[in-house]
């Protein structure tokens, strides 16, 4: 019986309590915030420019200390992590970017196989690894290609394969859209929903809308690097 | 660290040595300059302590020249007069006949050579074995003071002046070369940083992806390090051939005066070697590192 409230039970990934974070005298770029994002969720960070979205990432990532409050990611007090353990955080975070960070001279295959290459993967976990994500978000056929022969939306595929392929507990991607066209967006949310289906979290930073409002899940709203908002199966907002 | 790695690290640092070949050719070359002006002092250094340290052997004993137009009474008293000093153990006479016959024997092949002369040049002279190296300041005031004696040849002067000449080379030398390394450092290290920029978008990267300091570090040590042992190499091969060279010039030109006074090439190279590599390597790691630690914040 107790077992299996077990189970159903939520397993907290990353908590913050009474977090903040001052770049410089004035510059109050997030405001006592407090969560909890659960192992599973799909989470959409909301507002507006300059509403302190990245830095909520760069907090999670290690990029950036909290001024005040703590952090901790998989039961593990990152607020104060030395610099030698930061790499291990970020081998179990896989992240995304709005310009898709992928190295020119490296085909799709080598792009993906390289965040392997870094962690030194064994050449048959990559080979077992790359193409299973490659095939995921459906680039199979693209391998040999190189980034300039690619459109956003594939580039885009590509990165998220990269973040993925490390098996991380979380995908976190600021603005992913960003660079794209509402059609191609889709197919990323697609992407992403399918990834989040097979057990990993995902926070994604965003300004659209109309995905946001169509997708119904939860929605943190910061303003002015307050959380103003946290809410299950959410909206955008009112206005923006 | 496994293999796969290694070889990671070692392409890149070659690919980072290629990219840029301009600056790495200037690193090599200012590598190489300051090791060949270390492997100059080297030689020179240890030459003068060597020829120090032989004549020393050699010459333990202080030569007193007598006047040329004294009697042989005359000379005999200054015989007794020499073996009355404090310090001195035997004073042996030896004419100028006998010797112009013991510089012939030294001359060996050579020998042939001093027939030539009209007249012979040496002069008489007392040969005068010390007690002990200590009295030797002693005995030298004394005899200049002695009726009858044209010059004192003492050498340990000769000795202390060739000390001193190293000693000064080493010095001077050494402050050259602290120069010489401190700009191949510098030039290493912007070596390092030019390969820095160009992998910047891939350093970027993989921090993301989550690979350790050292990883993204090491490519750039092992270019330093290729870099400072490529010059040594060249510095290397330089002092090598240029020492073979001269040696074996001042060998077929003075024959027997100098060849036994200079140490032989693979004595002097297998130290060198060592010094070389260690240094280079020193040069190129320490020269990424500043770079990295400027320029790089993983
Ligand atoms: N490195 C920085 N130094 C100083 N101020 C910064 C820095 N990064 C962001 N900020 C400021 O912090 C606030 C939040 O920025 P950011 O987290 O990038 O917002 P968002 O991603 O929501 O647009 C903004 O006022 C921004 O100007
Ligand atoms: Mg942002």
């Amino acid at each position: 019986m107790s077992n299996i409230k077990i189970d159903l039970e939520m397993v907290t990934l990353i908590e913050m309590r009474n977090v903040s974070k001052d770049y410089s005298k004035g510059i109050h770029a997030l405001i006592n915030v407090n969560l909890r994002i659960e192992k599973g969720e799909f989470i959409f960070l909301v507002g507006a420019s300059g509403a302190g979205k990245s830095t909520f990432i760069k907090l999670l990532l290690k990029e950036e200390d909290p001024s005040e409050g703590k952090i901790i990611v998989s039961d593990e007090d990152i607020t104060h992590l030395s610099r030698r353990r930061i790499p291990y955080l970020r081998r179990n975070i896989g992240v995304v970017f709005q310009d898709f960070r992928l190295l020119p001279n490296k085909t799709v295959y080598e792009n993906v196989a390289f965040a392997m290459e870094i962690i030194e993967a064994s050449s048959k976990e990559i080979r077992r690894q790359v193409p299973m994500v490659l095939g995921m978000v459906g680039l199979s056929d693209k391998a040999s290609q190189y980034p300039h022969q690619l459109s956003g939306g594939e580039r885009q595929r590509v990165s998220i394969a990269r973040a993925i392929v490390n098996n991380p507990s979380i995908l976190i991607a600021d603005e992913p859209t960003g660079n794209l066209d509402p059609e191609t967006a889709w197919e990323i949310m697609k992407v992403l929903r399918q990834i989040n289906r097979r057990g990993t979290t995902i926070l994604m930073a965003t300004h659209a809308k109309d995905i946001v409002d169509v997708m119904q899940q939860r929605v943190i709203a910061l303003e002015k690097g307050r959380v103003v908002r946290d809410q299950q199966r959410g909206a955008y907002g009112y206005e923006d | 660290m496994k293999i796969r790695t290694l070889k990671y690290m070692m392409k890149q640092g070659f690919v980072g040595l290629w990219r840029n070949k301009n600056m790495s050719l200037a690193s090599i070359t200012s590598v190489a300059a300051s090791l060949v002006v270390l492997g100059l002092i080297i030689i020179l250094v240890l030459n003068i302590n060597n020829i120090a340290s032989l004549t020393q052997l050699q010459f333990d004993t202080v030569q007193v020249y007598v006047q040329e137009e004294l009697t042989e009474e005359e000379i005999s008293l200054l015989g007794s007069n020499i073996e009355a000093i404090k310090g001195v153990e035997t004073a042996l006479y030896e004419s100028k006949e006998q010797a112009m016959l013991n510089m012939k024997e030294r001359w060996g092949e050579q020998g042939y050579l001093l027939e030539t002369l009209e007249e012979n040049p040496l002069p008489n002279s007392y040969v005068i074995n010390l007690e002990g190296i200590d009295y030797a300041d002693g005995v030298v005031s004394n005899l200049k003071n002695l009726e009858g004696v044209d010059e004192v040849k003492y050498y340990k002067e000769i000795i202390e002046n060739l000390l001193k000449i190293a000693g000064f080379i080493r010095t001077v030398g050494l402050a050259l070369i602290g120069i010489l390394i401190l700009v191949a450092m510098f030039i290493i290290s912007n070596t390092v940083k030019l390969a820095l920029n160009a992998r910047r978008q891939e350093i970027n990267i993989m921090k993301y992806v989550g690979a350790t300091n050292w990883f993204i570090r090491w490519p750039f040590i092992v270019e330093g390090v290729i870099l400072g042992l490529l010059g040594a190499m060249i510095a290397l091969v330089v002092v090598r051939y240029g020492y073979g060279y001269t040696f074996d010039a001042i060998n077929n030109k003075f024959t027997v005066v100098f060849s036994a006074y200079l140490l032989p090439l693979d004595i002097l190279m297998g130290r060198t070697m060592m010094m070389f590599a260690v240094i280079g390597a020193g040069v190129g790691a320490l020269g990424s590192i500043v770079s990295l630690r400027k320029h790089l914040r993983v």
